[in-house]
């Protein structure tokens, strides 16, 4: 009872406050620090192969510059666009397609082998098709994002509908609840962890795709930037680009588990 | 509510599993009826022949003289029969008071403040005051099956229907739990319809034990329980209650070991 009491009247302000003071706070920056000095001495000489990779303060030398340029910032807000078109039309095409096949029978025997047949083809793959069928390239490059969360948030709201236990939705019907009612008020909730694990999934994996369509086929972007530096052979450029590519995911990566905990006040997003 | 030789035959092309064959039995109005029997013998496909869950492949099912289900006719669940189900199915996202509530409103039987204020009087009654805020996954598992009993009862139903409600609980908890359903009990009147393994329990809180056999399924004995209620824990050493419970043990022991046999040829 005490514990439900501080879940629900916590504000987020004395939870953000209790998080940077807490062991898990402190550990996680252990690791990273931790990480960076290795990094640091492997540089200097101290590790094998190590030599030809920039020292941490060199990078972070190169990092302040790219700050100071308007096209660094550019890069982010390219990417970051492109990852959000990509993501929100998979959630929005995919959370409904994955709901009516684990709902209705009939719709899944039309759906399912289709959809199992491409599931399979890599996002990558996409690219040359994508190229020549989308009138832009922006718009080629988010369509290869969308394949990458697409098939991850269907298979998992599927499975979320297949798992729901029988009785719950036996127990609402017994209350007097219509078909109507059974799927928005039962089965849509019941399905809401899954689809929280799908989109966790999904912005991890459509970052992975966005980088490499951009080092592919785009002229911005993060991974193009990245792209560019190995071009000009300037290493400290090429890291720059992808610690700015592992903050990106892990913003986003946030931003998505900040919306699963609003989603589901029953339960904590891993 | 009449049972009259009900029959349930499942893929009856195919492997032809006969649940229940000629079962039949009355409950009447108020009373608190236990089923017990060996795991598999189709004590729960009564159950859901009744709830409305599963049709049924003969015979015909009564509630207060209208038909429920009949060979022609598959039941559909109502809110007059509510279910307490095995692995409980409160609903995970809602709140306590969420849940309880749910009944009512989806049906329109009451606006969402008379549910609450209902809501609130009945978990009130089983100690249940201050949680309503809390979701079903903060609760131990006896405070969870009072809220799922709380939550079948506001909606006013003529059978309740008990499956194994306390199978997975440890003693204390689960005589706890007794203490609370027979008070319910005691104060609503309603009929109950409990399926349990455990035959103490099965006399401790019932009217009448009735004894099924293995599949296919029917009664096989009906024990009358005279014990005066309220019931009190006293009883459980009586030797009136030790001499029942003698007659229900002998008399499910020959099912379990049948029931093992069966197992053991299918196995084979």
């Amino acid at each position: 009872m005490a514990r439900a009491a501080t879940m629900t009247s916590a504000s987020f302000g004395y939870k953000t406050r209790k998080f940077f003071m807490s062991k898990h706070f402190t550990r996680g920056s252990l690791a990273v620090i931790g990480f960076f000095a290795l990094w640091q001495a492997g540089s200097m000489g101290l590790m094998p192969f190590m030599h030809a990779i920039p020292t941490p303060v060199t990078v972070a030398g190169a990092f302040w510059e790219f700050m100071c340029t308007g096209k660094y910032w550019q890069s982010w807000m390219d990417s970051t666009l492109r990852v959000g078109y990509g993501f929100v039309a998979a959630q929005i095409l995919g959370i409904p397609l994955g709901l009516g096949m684990g709902w209705n029978r009939n719709f899944k025997d039309f759906t399912y082998p289709l959809f199992e047949l491409m599931r399979p083809i890599p996002p990558l793959a996409w690219v040359p098709v994508s190229i020549l069928f989308w009138p832009t390239n922006e718009s080629s490059i988010a369509f290869i994002t969308f394949i990458g969360a697409f098939f991850t948030i269907v298979v998992n709201v599927l499975g979320g509908v297949s798992a729901i236990p029988r009785q719950l939705v036996d127990a609402a019907v017994s209350f007097g609840a219509s078909p109507r009612q059974v799927f928005w008020r039962i089965v849509l909730p019941a399905t809401i962890p899954s689809i929280v694990t799908g989109m966790m999934v999904g912005i991890g994996i459509t970052w992975n795709v966005v980088i490499a369509a951009e080092m592919i086929a785009g002229n911005t972007g993060l991974g193009r930037l990245t792209w560019e530096a190995y071009l000009a052979g300037y290493t400290p450029g090429i890291i720059v680009g992808m610690i700015s590519i592992g903050l990106a995911g892990y913003v986003s990566s946030m931003a998505v588990k900040m919306i699963g905990d609003w989603l589901m006040p029953w339960k904590k997003v891993f | 509510m009449s049972i009259r030789s009900v029959g349930k035959i499942y893929d009856p092309e195919g492997v032809h599993v006969v649940a229940l064959k000629d079962c039949s039995l009355e409950i009447a109005a108020g009373e608190f009826v236990a089923i017990v029997g060996p795991s598999g013998c189709g004590k729960s496909t009564l159950l859901n022949t009744i709830a409305g869950f599963d049709g049924l492949t003969s015979g015909e099912i009564l509630l207060d003289g209208e038909p429920l289900a009949t060979v022609d006719k598959d039941p559909s669940p109502g809110p007059d029969r509510v279910v307490v189900f095995q692995h409980g199915a409160l609903f995970p996202w809602k709140t306590v008071l969420e849940n309880v509530t749910y009944g009512p409103v989806v049906q329109g039987a009451m606006t969402e403040e008379e549910a609450n204020t209902r809501a609130r009087e009945m978990l009130s009654r089983v100690g249940l005051n201050d949680i309503e805020t809390a979701y079903p996954g903060q609760l131990s598992s006896g405070m969870q099956r009072r809220v799922e009993i709380i939550r079948a009862l506001i909606n006013n139903p003529k059978v309740l229907l008990l499956d194994e409600p306390f199978r997975a609980m440890d003693t204390v908890t689960k005589s706890a739990s007794h203490q609370y359903l027979l008070e319910l009990y005691d104060a609503t009147g309603k009929t109950i319809f409990f399926i349990t393994h455990d035959l103490e329990e099965a006399i401790f809180l019932a009217d009448k034990v009735l004894v099924m056999t293995t599949r296919p399924g029917y009664i096989k004995k009906t024990l009358q329980v005279n014990l005066p209620r309220p019931r009190q824990y006293s009883m459980l050493a009586s030797e009136e209650f030790l001499a029942m419970k003698a007659q229900l043990v002998e008399a499910v022991h020959e099912e379990a070991v049948k029931a093992f046999e069966a197992g053991e040829r299918e196995m084979a």
